[in-house]
């Protein structure tokens, strides 16, 4: 019970900063799974949510501010994709993986040109940055919150792709983007569409994430990016439900690293983490065997 | 004239696939263009479907030219494709395969399952079955019964009888004949000739991209040159 009261604040915080991995990953993994590309860009999404999150509130009221940021980073994922990637999809599939490491570069010098590199506070948003106790242990109630809300969003998203005739249109293309065309399937309606999902989430998670952090940098999108990246992989790239536990598991582990004192060693651990799942089983969790297309 | 295809020539894969064909698949008939490997016969139906852009030629659809139209296009005009090697989707289960074969209608489609399952009665207790689970002639029937989905004008069908065994091909065959009583006309494509000809009332044959030879399935069968690169007698 002791070791328990000590460490509560650790696994509460790994739990939730997962659920932020989590929303995070399923853009990585979505596009993966249609596109077979690696949106390098997405962190960087994810952190320009940030930093328009910080720029609108500054003149705007919080119930403006806060959906202006999710259209915003909706229309910058759309963005991105019809300008960076659609002119390139017949291209060889290294050629739209370096425009979308151009692209996540791209975002970053802008967002640096912008800010002047400095760190900029992230507002408060009532309620949710609010402290709350959970046995002994004190906590934003955002912490509370983001699994939660990361599940409800996770749940919804499996019913739209298992249940809606666009979901259907989706899991088609992810195996064959020829033959869902001659059923009639508008194939860059529906990435358009993907890339809106994930980008919504990821502005979900930044929302969530920063307020955590209180800061938002250029570089911010970098780590937690990458982060959940890696959860993609962990949980089989191109899995939903891979990408999910894949992230609670990282975001937990980091944590309990951080509960034995070895704070320093966190993202060295999740990587040496990912290095040893994919030498044991190379497709991840939940990875189908055979990613490439026939 | 449903279909016609005036001195149509495709560039594929950096070479010149089809050289200037031309020919006509009547209303409500079954037609049918037989060759070897290489011959140019799936360019032709993947041209006609829009996945291809042809070089120059035309193509014209119940008179109107349909000539480098978008799949979107061809596929909102009621015509439909069966491709080469089946391709129905391995995850999605057979009724999300017959569904998503009515993606762009708007109706409903309850009639038309029904209809496809008394045609294949195998499909309809194997509805919750992903599609990659099913036998080779299995997914031959889901794929046709996708196409019938959108309720088609016309429907192209490339190579059906491809890893069949003869039983099953026999089978496809009629009820392909089944379908073009119903009233929709039949562009098919076979290394198969033996059958295709016996079903089709018109027959072309493809060779390195031109048509050499054409005339109704029983003249071609009957065709000493035919038997001798067709029909192994």
């Amino acid at each position: 019970m002791e070791f328990l009261n000590t460490n509560l604040p650790y696994i509460l915080a790994g739990i939730s900063v997962g659920g932020q991995y989590a929303l995070i990953a399923i853009g990585y993994t979505m596009v993966y799974g249609i596109l077979r590309l690696i949106n390098f860009a997405h962190g960087d999404i994810f952190m320009v949510a940030g930093f328009a999150m910080v720029y609108l509130s500054a003149s705007l009221p919080l119930y403006i501010s806060i959906p202006m940021t999710i259209i915003i980073t909706v229309v910058l994922g759309f963005a991105v994709e019809r300008m960076a990637y659609r002119p390139l999809r017949t291209a060889p599939r290294m050629s739209i993986m370096i425009s979308a490491i151009g692209v996540s570069y791209l975002l970053q010098n802008c967002a640096w040109y912008i800010t002047s590199g400095l760190a900029k506070q992230y507002p408060t948003i009532p309620w949710i940055s609010e402290s709350i106790s959970i046995g002994t242990a004190t906590t934003k109630i955002v912490t509370v919150i983001t699994p939660v809300l990361t599940l409800v969003l996770v749940i919804a998203l499996v019913i739209l792709i298992k249940y809606t005739k666009i979901g259907m249109a989706m899991r088609a293309m992810a195996k064959d983007f020829e033959t869902s065309r001659l059923m009639g399937v508008k194939i860059n309606s529906v990435i358009s569409f993907t890339f809106i999902i994930g980008s919504f989430l990821a502005a979900i998670g930044s929302l969530l994430y920063f307020t955590n952090y209180a800061t938002v940098t250029p570089i911010a999108g970098a780590m937690p990016g990458l982060k959940a990246f890696v959860a993609a992989v962990f949980g089989g790239i191109g899995s939903i439900p891979g990408a999910v536990i894949g992230a609670f598991i990282i975001g937990i582990c980091e944590n309990v690293i951080k509960m034995f004192g070895w704070t320093t060693f966190s993202d060295a651990f999740t990587f040496a983490l990912l290095i040893i799942i994919l030498v044991a089983k190379p497709t991840g969790l939940f990875g189908e065997k055979s990613t490439d297309k026939v | 004239m449903m279909l016609k295809i005036s001195d149509l020539k495709v560039n594929y894969g950096g070479i010149e696939a089809v050289k200037g064909i031309s020919f006509t698949v009547p209303e409500k008939s079954i037609v049918t263009l037989i060759g070897a490997n290489g011959a140019g016969k799936s360019t032709t139906l993947r041209t006609i479907a829009g996945l291809v852009k042809p070089q120059s030629g035309k193509i014209e659809f119940l008179g109107e030219d349909i000539t480098g139209k978008g799949v979107e296009d061809i596929v909102s005009r009621n015509i439909t494709m069966v491709p080469e090697g089946r391709k129905i989707f391995p995850d999605l289960t057979v009724l999300e395969n017959l569904k998503i074969g009515a993606y762009l209608r708007k109706d409903d489609i309850t009639d038309d399952l029904n209809y496809v399952f008394d045609l294949f009665p195998r499909l309809k207790e194997r509805t919750w079955q992903h599609g990659g689970t099913l036998s080779g002639g299995e997914q031959q029937m889901l794929a046709v019964g996708r196409a019938l989905m959108s309720r088609p004008k016309l429907m192209m069908m490339d190579e059906p009888s491809l890893g069949l065994a003869p039983l099953v091909v026999r089978n496809i065959f009629e009820i392909i004949q089944e379908i073009n009583k119903q009233g929709v006309t039949i562009l098919l494509i076979e290394q198969n000739a033996n059958m295709a000809l016996k079903v089709a009332d018109i027959g072309y044959v493809l060779e390195t991209g031109r048509i050499t030879l054409s005339g109704t399935g029983q003249e071609l069968l009957a065709n000493e040159g035919v038997k001798a690169a067709y029909l192994g007698t």
